[in-house]
């Protein structure tokens, strides 16, 4: 009796052990189950990811967010920022404790390839700068021989900047720091010369001193840092939402397609074939998604398309004040280029 | 004969299956059984769990990435160590810095809690009333916060190098010693006629250079020191035998003295002063702001704990004691270190090693202050390039576990020399 009533016990916990192994649904099931999205962002960088006093996240990255949670939830609020440092973004990312990370994370072979992720597009093309203090008088990081450097661990830059001082046979003083408010805290108090980062991140971090004009961006870029929102692998489809949503939004600034014009747009069917593809008013792009037909058009009015984005977060009337350059629409000379929608 | 009649004959009769349960004799057993097998499915579970999961990432546990180069740079390092390096060997640069700050820590700590204890106790109504707020600041707000207020009140009130380039700052003792916000560079010694090093392990991860000019300092000074012992044991015996004491006190100084400062002047030595070249002091040995800021934080922490466990120790030998001996006209510090401290260590080691442990296991907070310990290295940077959380983290573990393990068991090896001997 006892015997068997202890086998069945046994069996039932090994029934457990296999269905908790067992493949999870997809991802946007379980968003749709959650009702809302969780995305990775940064711990506080503003204008690509930063609450505001409201609480209310705001930012270049946390459009992205609000783009996709409006495509497949239909509610650009329906999101729960989760903010990541550099050193645990990824861990959250493949432990499924976020469903998507849009943290300024730079496109590179091994975290593609090794960490099994899969980097959906880039949003940000941007490269690795140098900030220092005006009154130090240096024009250029050749001259930084022998400087403190403050560095935001756990990311690429830590790499770039032992391979550039190594290249131009500079010796320095790397200070690793685990969040932006300590890198600046020390930067600002002169425990370190430079303050280096991706140059967006240090635009955004100058733009909050007291006295941006006392510091300056050295002309050396020194790495490639494209900087997009990334999936685990494992949930094609999943890849698929998040890379088309920034892709709708990258193709509507092309198109001219405006949070201003998009309500008449996709009213009902234009002149223009691809608009109507993306808008939903003609084909059945939605549905190849797994979304309905509205999924774009939700995403765009969401925050409005790239250039907007762009332009009421990280633009040049901001006080980030970032100009364009690369990531201009191919059509200006940039590097934005959108697979077709068709 | 109480013992022959409550025990129960041997049991006689055939065994059944329900007495497992019902027969007392056997029930512990069968409930310890269960709970075993429970437990190890438990841990079944959790690891073919873990092996399936990374296996359907596609993410096989592997430890070869240890011997890929690391490339990043790391700031203190006790060894040679440059970018190109293996994460195994920035790996090994951040446990040293660990066993650093950890050893520093507890030798502070230590003396920190023992003045505090002892001066808690004090008759001095506000020597012990301020020992009484030491204890109870330190103890009552996180480790953490500690370790982040002290950093940054390093890095906000003292002068940065820039200042001393403006002349606004000066070097302190006749220009040896350089305070800035990024730590104290100090004068270090030089050999003019060194004696080189000898290079251990080649050029693997683990290479190891050994001073010989340390070592011959270190022979000679600990060569005196045992002369000095037996000069010592003479003059006890003389005292002994006689009742006089010899005056020996020059010849035991001058053993140890002498040859130290002899090898000394034939190595050549002579001090690097820190010197403002360029963004930084040049020059000296730096100890940087983030060691001191650790270092400060975790023993003053720790110290209020120890203080605590002095005090307690104190108090727990007998006021008769101190009263004999005082009644034997031995003054009051002479009390306390002959005869109440030794028997109150008795009672302060074994809860002092689980703070010496604490103390260790803190300074992995030091990431917190960007000092690179071993997780900031091989938890931190290295995780995050090679993506292997899982072996990173184990590994830590047994680094932690092991470091851990060796502090108690030199601690419980000097527990049982100082414990109650009863013969």
């Amino acid at each position: 009796m006892k015997k068997s009533a202890f086998l069945g016990a046994l069996t039932v916990a090994s029934i457990a052990a296999s269905a908790a192994v067992a493949q999870d649904a997809s991802t946007v099931d379980q968003i749709k189950e959650r009702g809302k999205l969780n995305c990775g962002v940064t711990t506080g960088l503003v204008g690509f990811a930063a609450p505001d006093a409201n609480g209310q996240w705001n930012g270049f990255d946390v459009g992205v967010c609000r783009a996709v949670a409006a495509a497949v939830l239909g509610d650009a609020n329906a999101v729960e920022f989760v903010p990541t440092t550099g050193k645990t973004r990824f861990t959250a990312l493949a432990s499924g404790e976020i469903d998507m990370l849009a943290r300024n994370t730079t496109w590179t072979f091994s975290r593609d390839v090794d960490l099994k992720f899969e980097f959906v597009g880039v949003n940000y093309y941007d490269g690795q700068g140098f900030m220092v203090a005006k009154d130090l008088g240096a024009t250029s990081a050749k001259e930084l021989d022998g400087a403190t450097v403050c560095i935001q661990t756990g990311t690429t830059t830590e790499l770039n900047l032992a391979d550039f001082f190594r290249a131009n046979d500079m010796s320095y003083e790397p200070v690793p720091i685990e969040t932006n408010a300590e890198a600046q805290q020390q930067y600002l108090a002169g425990a370190c010369d430079v303050y280096t980062t991706d140059a967006s991140g240090l635009a955004a971090t100058r733009a909050t001193f007291e006295d941006p004009s006392a510091h300056v961006l050295l002309p050396e870029i020194i790495s490639k840092e494209p900087l997009g929102p990334l999936v685990r692998h494992g949930d094609n489809n999943w890849g698929d939402v998040v890379r088309w949503t920034l892709n709708a939004l990258v193709s509507a600034e092309e198109l001219g397609v405006t949070s201003a014009n998009i309500g008449e747009l996709s009213a009902s069917a234009g002149d223009n074939p691809e608009i109507n593809r993306l808008l939903g008013t003609e084909g059945s792009l939605g549905e190849m998604l797994g979304l309905d037909a509205g999924w774009a058009k939700r995403a765009i009015m969401a925050g409005g398309n790239y250039g907007e984005l762009f332009a009421k977060n990280i633009g040049e009337d901001t006080p980030i004040a970032l100009a364009r350059g690369l990531n201009a629409q191919w059509t200006d000379g940039g590097l934005l280029y959108s697979p077709p929608f068709r | 004969m109480y013992h022959m009649t409550s025990m129960t004959d041997p049991h006689q009769g055939q065994f059944r299956l329900s007495m497992l349960l019902y027969d007392s004799r056997y029930r512990s057993m069968t409930i310890q059984i269960i709970a075993l097998i429970g437990f190890l499915i438990l841990v079944f579970w959790l690891i073919s769990n873990t092996a399936q999961n990374l296996a359907d990432l596609g993410k096989q546990p592997s430890f070869g990435f240890m011997s890929e180069p690391a490339g990043y740079d790391i700031n203190q390092r006790l060894l040679d160590y440059n970018s190109q390096d293996t994460h195994l060997r920035a790996s090994l640069m951040g446990l040293l810095n660990t066993l650093l700050v950890a050893a520093l820590g507890c030798i502070a700590a230590t003396i920190i809690g023992v003045v505090m204890g002892v001066l808690r106790l004090s008759p001095n109504w506000i020597v012990s009333r301020l020992a009484a707020v030491y204890v109870e600041m330190f103890r009552n707000v996180p480790v953490l916060l500690w370790i982040v207020f002290t950093m940054a009140i390093l890095i906000e009130t003292l002068p940065a190098p820039s200042a001393f380039r403006k002349g606004e700052a000066a070097m302190k003792l006749w220009d040896t010693v350089a305070v800035t916000n990024r730590g104290v560079y100090i004068p270090e010694p030089l050999f003019s006629n060194s004696l080189g090093n000898i290079h251990l392990f080649g050029q693997s991860s683990l290479r190891f250079d050994v001073s010989l000019d340390l070592l011959a300092i270190a022979f000679v000074f600990f060569g005196g020191l045992f002369i000095s012992r037996i000069i010592k044991r003479r003059a006890d015996a003389t005292q002994e035998a006689t009742g006089d004491r010899p005056t020996t006190w020059y010849w035991r100084l001058g053993v140890v003295v002498i040859p130290t400062a002899v090898v000394l002047t034939l190595l050549g030595l002579h001090w690097g002063y820190p010197e403002l070249k360029g963004f930084n002091f040049k020059g000296g040995t730096h100890m940087r702001n983030s060691l001191i800021a650790l270092w400060l934080a975790l023993s003053l922490y720790t110290g209020a704990f120890i203080a605590e466990i002095v005090r307690a120790g104190i108090m727990a030998v007998s006021k008769g004691q101190s009263e004999a001996a005082g009644a034997l006209g031995l003054r009051s510090n002479r009390i306390m270190s002959l005869v109440i401290l030794p028997q109150a260590l008795r009672v302060i080691i074994p809860p002092l090693i689980s703070n010496y442990l604490n103390l260790t296991k803190n300074s992995s907070l030091a990431i917190a202050v960007g000092y690179m310990d071993i997780t900031g290295t091989l938890g931190g940077i290295t995780m995050n390039q090679t993506g292997r959380e899982l072996e990173t983290v184990l590994l830590l573990m047994a680094v932690y576990l092991v470091i851990s393990l060796t502090i108690s068991g030199v601690m419980n090896w000097y527990n049982e020399s100082v414990k109650l001997k009863e013969r």
